[in-house]
């Protein structure tokens, strides 16, 4: 399959849109059946669109940075006039009347939005499992997961349905997914990304950030839609950075950490990858400090109070009132209850009680109050790291895809997972995964480089130092 | 009113503002009273899925006016969300701030001098509408309810009074003053009856000096009557209660208008768990000095301020003098009188003018110039129209403009000449010989007898003191 | 270690948060909350004495818009998404209690 950046290529030099999006429709066909990625295929808009880029380069416009390129969206990004579920039942059938602004810049790129992937429900979860419309299964091996919560995403670039994808990222369901599919993917800075119109499950620590398989491709997207929002008060001041153009630069003379806490508990394979990972960038002139920030040990418990505690507020207005569906009651209360307790699922219930009990009287200085102040902590201990080394490297994940089922029951053990993503969103920097090296079954590990705020030039071009070295 | 047996109120007021921003708090539906349900609504404001907050620059600016007009601290502030389920909040939980509001620790002057604290006045937002389908009308034994969300999300502050307040009469003046603050600073239209400023009042008793007692909440006060005659009413049943050798329940009570009394609409059992947290989805306020600056430059000056000036141009003021001066205040009708104050005019003729003729067609202001006005209350003042005169030209004038020495010419105002009167006065003098007698010989009752005879000869052109003048010089 | 919450509060916190549950959930929901409220305790392992919480990722102020109206969206596709309306407006059942 072609990347991204080579079908914007060849659409710019006169190729037709269609070409791509046919390819993409018919791969989708193939196999979306088996694999449940998209909840919804947009086969007439997305023709539609390919013949309005046609048409732009037909007059001589410029069809934009992703012209004609086909991109799959995450089921929590709203799109006029689509449905848009967050794998729900409480939201199924909704149409949105507006499009997420991420969406609108898409499209202002010439993007081609295939349509709607799967996802935990309201991106609550590490393996898709949690979704009210079934699993998605990893296209590299369907017995196991693709991770989650943006799953389907993952799946779509994974299975070639798309070049592209995005996700959102709460605690790493962007980077945990893209490692166990085998992608690059990117949780951007806190605010580069607008979070208009994406579905909130934790509005302090969620970002939109890409899926692709090539590095290039990452920063393509990233770029396309990052940039100042006015609809969005966290959106960053400053305009898009510029970063395809730095994915060459190398890692000559940069300093870059090891975090013990970040690899501890690792399968060894996942070890192996990233101390190989280590030795390559040492290669290409980094100079490697090993570093301890036992702060991030606690990450996991100051997460999943804060995520729960904005959550049980977030998706306090699924009442059955103004949109979605609605179960009857004898009175408002009653309705209210019996469409909430019919319309979530139990992960949404379980986060909304956590997050609501860490909230209510006499118990919020315990519990979120205390996540606050780790949280502050967190932020402290990357900023002292920053000071040494201009990013650091680790684990994306403690172990490859896993089989389905297998951490279902036991909420901490499925936490667990995102015990090496989760730092990065609440201290709202930047973080990528990119694959490198194998593990059980020959399936991908990722290695997962962080940096301070607006570094992503950076992590890429440190990720394509490790691509090439990949053999990819 | 005053309480039996060494009783004593004690009130603070919690005043709602809907503040005049073309937009709501959140978003840029307009803010307008009154339009077709559902027709100012946005995903921010229904508070559909992914939408998100931005602040809108004028109501933070009005909310700073305010804190300077109140004499508060303004501080830089943080949002949170209070949560509750409600069907008129589309987000299920209310924006607002919390534990650090924009002003704090002020005070307000009442005009006999009074001073009372102001605790806060801080940003929130306001719900939507909901109608109850049934045959009450009200919440209880309606079936089904109709939610409108025009208002939500239109941007309010609430200003919360300490609890220094000690009769209903401090607590209409209160919130009368405060009124028109508020409208003065351009901040809010000062409706209550739409509901644009709301006051709920917390009323507890006590003998003098004694510690605080239990308050009670009362809420759907509608004009400042209702306000006055809830407090008393609520005041008088607290007394009764703890006579009897009862106890008041912390509550929050209804007040029924029509009734006249106050009835229990929430028994705060527990106090409701509303699992306060900052707002992620807003930053911070933290307005420079600059801006602050800015604000408080463009403040106009001050109800109290401007009745201070006015009463100063009067010297020693009757009560109903005083209303008056605070009627016009009220209206923003200072210019008048300032205008006839400068053109060294009659000031207490110009207030009276003001206060009745001006204030009973505000609407009308727009086609009387100060000018204009100016020459009406001169000619008035002069003699040239009588005051029914003066009151017809200035309300030709308000109808519909012109100028005043044309319409009292058009209407025939014109004074009789002093010739013309000497002969009425004649006549009327020879047909009532008794009266004239007495008048001369010093019964100064009888004036008024022959200004009445005159007026109604003349059909009320003539001038009464030009009247007096002409029975004098016969004397 | 004592239990960090009961089926009480499980129950009270349900009602919060306008959900219902069977008894099997109740006991699971204790039990898996609890599980994760025990980890939590990790946090008092830190000496946070003085340390201020942390809201915002970034400390961006006075993020507003001019006060400018925008169009509103359409009353009745707003209408058509609303599970009942009647009148312009969204129908709800019998509201029972006032608004705080
Ligand atoms: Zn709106």
């Amino acid at each position: 399959m072609k990347t991204a950046q080579q079908i914007a290529n060849d659409v710019r030099a006169g190729e037709s849109a269609l070409v791509a999006v046919e390819a993409s429709l018919a791969a989708i066909k193939a196999r979306n059946e088996e694999l449940n990625v998209f909840l919804y295929v947009d086969e007439d808009g997305a023709r539609t669109a390919a013949e309005a880029v046609d048409a732009k380069v037909r007059r001589g416009e410029d069809p934009g940075l992703l012209a004609g390129v086909p991109i799959a969206l995450k089921d929590n990004m709203c799109t006029t006039g689509i449905p848009t579920t967050c794998s729900s039942k409480i939201l199924e059938g909704w149409k949105p009347p507006y499009n997420a602004t991420v969406v609108d810049m898409l499209a202002a790129q010439g993007a081609i939005s295939m349509g709607k992937t799967n996802l935990d429900e309201f991106a609550m979860g590490s393996s898709t499992e949690n979704s009210a419309f079934g699993p998605t299964r990893n296209p590299l091996d369907p017995t196991r997961v693709p991770g989650g919560s943006s799953g389907g995403s993952a799946a779509a670039v994974a299975a070639e349905m798309t070049p592209l994808s995005l996700g959102s990222d709460t605690g790493g369901s962007i980077r945990q997914p893209a490692a166990l599919c085998g992608l690059v993917g990117v949780k951007p800075t806190y605010g580069l990304v607008s979070r208009y119109g994406l579905i909130a499950f934790a509005s302090s620590l969620d970002q939109i950030g890409p899926f692709a398989s090539t590095v290039t491709d990452a920063a393509l997207l990233l770029e396309a839609i990052s940039g100042h929002d006015p609809m969005d008060s966290t959106s960053l001041p400053e305009p898009a950075p510029s970063l395809v153009a730095h994915v060459n630069d190398g890692v000559a003379g940069k300093r870059i950490a090891l975090v013990r806490e970040l690899v501890e508990g690792a399968d060894d394979a996942v070890v192996a990858s990233v101390n190989r990972a280590v030795e390559v960038l040492k290669d290409a002139g980094a100079t490697i400090v090993e570093l301890s920030i036992p702060e991030l040990h606690l990450g996991l418990s100051a997460y999943y109070l804060i995520a729960p505690a904005e959550a049980s507020s977030n998706l306090a207005r699924y009442d059955g009132v103004r949109f979605g569906n609605r179960i009857d009651g004898d009175d408002v209360t009653a309705m209210m209850e019996a469409t909430r307790t019919a319309g979530f699922g139990a992960e949404v219930k379980r986060r909304i009680m956590l997050g609501t009990y860490a909230l209510s009287a006499g118990y919020f200085d315990a519990y979120y109050g205390q996540a606050l102040k780790v949280r502050t902590r967190m932020i402290e201990a990357f900023a002292a790291a920053y000071q040494q080394a201009d990013m650091i490297i680790g684990a994306t994940t403690p172990s490859v895809a896993f089989t389905f089922g297998s951490k279902t029951n036991d909420p901490m053990a499925m936490y667990l997972n995102d015990v090496f993503t989760i730092p990065t969103n609440l201290a709202g920097e930047a973080a990528l995964s990119v694959p490198f090296g194998t593990g059980e079954a020959d399936l991908p590990i990722g290695v997962q480089l962080l940096g301070p705020g607006r570094s992503e030039a950076r992590l890429f071009a440190a990720a394509r130092v490790l691509e090439i070295a990949d053999g990819r | 009113m005053s309480l039996p047996n060494g009783w004593e109120m004690v009130i603070g007021l919690e005043v709602h503002t809907e503040l005049k921003t073309k937009t709501k708090l959140f978003c840029g539906c307009a803010n307008a009273f009154g339009s077709a349900p559902n027709t100012q609504v946005c995903p921010i404001c229904l508070g559909l899925p992914g939408s998100l907050p931005v602040m809108n620059e004028r109501a933070v600016e009005l909310a700073m006016a305010i804190g300077f007009a109140l004499n508060c601290t303004i501080q830089d502030s943080t949002f949170h969300r209070k949560n509750y389920f409600y069907p008129d909040m589309p987000k299920d939980y209310q924006i607002s701030q919390y534990d650090v509001p924009i002003n704090a620790h002020g005070y307000l002057t009442l005009p006999d001098g009074f001073r009372v604290s102001i605790e806060r006045a801080h940003m929130e937002e306001d719900t939507g509408k909901t109608t109850h389908l049934g045959t009450s009308g009200r919440i209880h034994g309606a079936d089904r309810s109709l939610v409108d969300y025009n208002r939500s999300g239109v941007p309010l502050v609430e200003i919360v009074s300490g609890p220094d307040i000690r009769t209903s009469q401090q607590a209409r003046d209160y919130v009368a003053e405060l009124r028109a603050i508020l409208i003065a600073i351009g901040a809010s239209d000062g409706r209550m009856e739409e509901g644009s400023l709301r006051v709920d009042a917390n009323v507890s008793v006590r003998k003098a000096d004694a510690p605080f007692g239990t308050r009670c909440e009362i809420k759907n006060l509608n004009s400042l009557r209702s306000l006055q005659r809830a407090i008393e009413y609520e005041a008088l049943r607290q007394i009764e209660v703890l006579e009897d050798g009862g106890k008041i329940r912390q509550e929050t009570r209804h007040w029924d208008e029509d009734r006249g009394e106050t009835s229990t609409l929430r028994v705060k059992e527990e106090a409701e768990d509303y699992r306060y947290f900052r707002e992620p989805d807003l930053v911070d306020l933290a307005p420079d000095q600059a801006w602050r600056d800015r604000v408080k430059a463009g403040l106009p000056r001050l109800p109290a301020e401007r009745r201070g000036l006015i009463e100063s141009l009067l010297g020693e003021l009757s009560d109903a003098q005083r209303d008056a001066v605070a009627t016009i205040v009220d209206q923003g009708l200072d210019e008048y009188v300032l205008g006839v104050a400068d053109a060294k005019g009659d000031v207490s003729l110009a207030l009276a003018r003001t206060a009745n003729e001006i204030a009973a067609n505000v609407a009308g202001r727009t086609n009387l110039s100060v000018a204009n006005f100016v020459a009406t209350v001169a000619m008035e003042q002069l003699g040239q129209l009588s005051a029914t005169q003066a009151k017809t030209v200035l309300g030709e004038l308000l109808e519909s403009g012109g100028d005043p020495a044309a319409i009292a010419k058009a209407k025939g105002f014109e004074q009789l000449s002093s010739d013309t009167l000497s002969v009425t006065v004649g006549e009327l003098i020879e047909a009532n010989p008794d009266e004239w007698q007495r008048f001369k010989d010093g019964d100064d009752k009888l004036a008024q007898f022959f200004i009445g005879l005159v007026m109604k000869a003349t059909k009320g052109q003539a001038n009464g003191k030009a009247v007096i003048a002409e029975l004098q010089s016969r004397r | 270690m004592t239990e960090p919450l009961s089926r009480e509060d499980v129950s009270h916190v349900a009602k919060l948060a306008r959900l219902r549950l069977t008894e099997e959930e109740l006991v699971r929901y204790t039990e898996q909350l609890g599980k994760i409220l025990v980890h939590a305790q990790d946090l008092n392992s830190l000496d946070l004495a003085g340390v201020a919480p942390t809201a915002h990722p970034f400390g961006l102020v006075n993020v507003v818009r001019q006060d400018e109206v925008h169009p509103s969206i359409d009353p009745a596709a707003v209408l058509a998404e609303a599970p009942d309306a009647e009148d312009g407006r969204f129908a709800v059942p019998r509201i029972v209690g006032e608004a705080p």
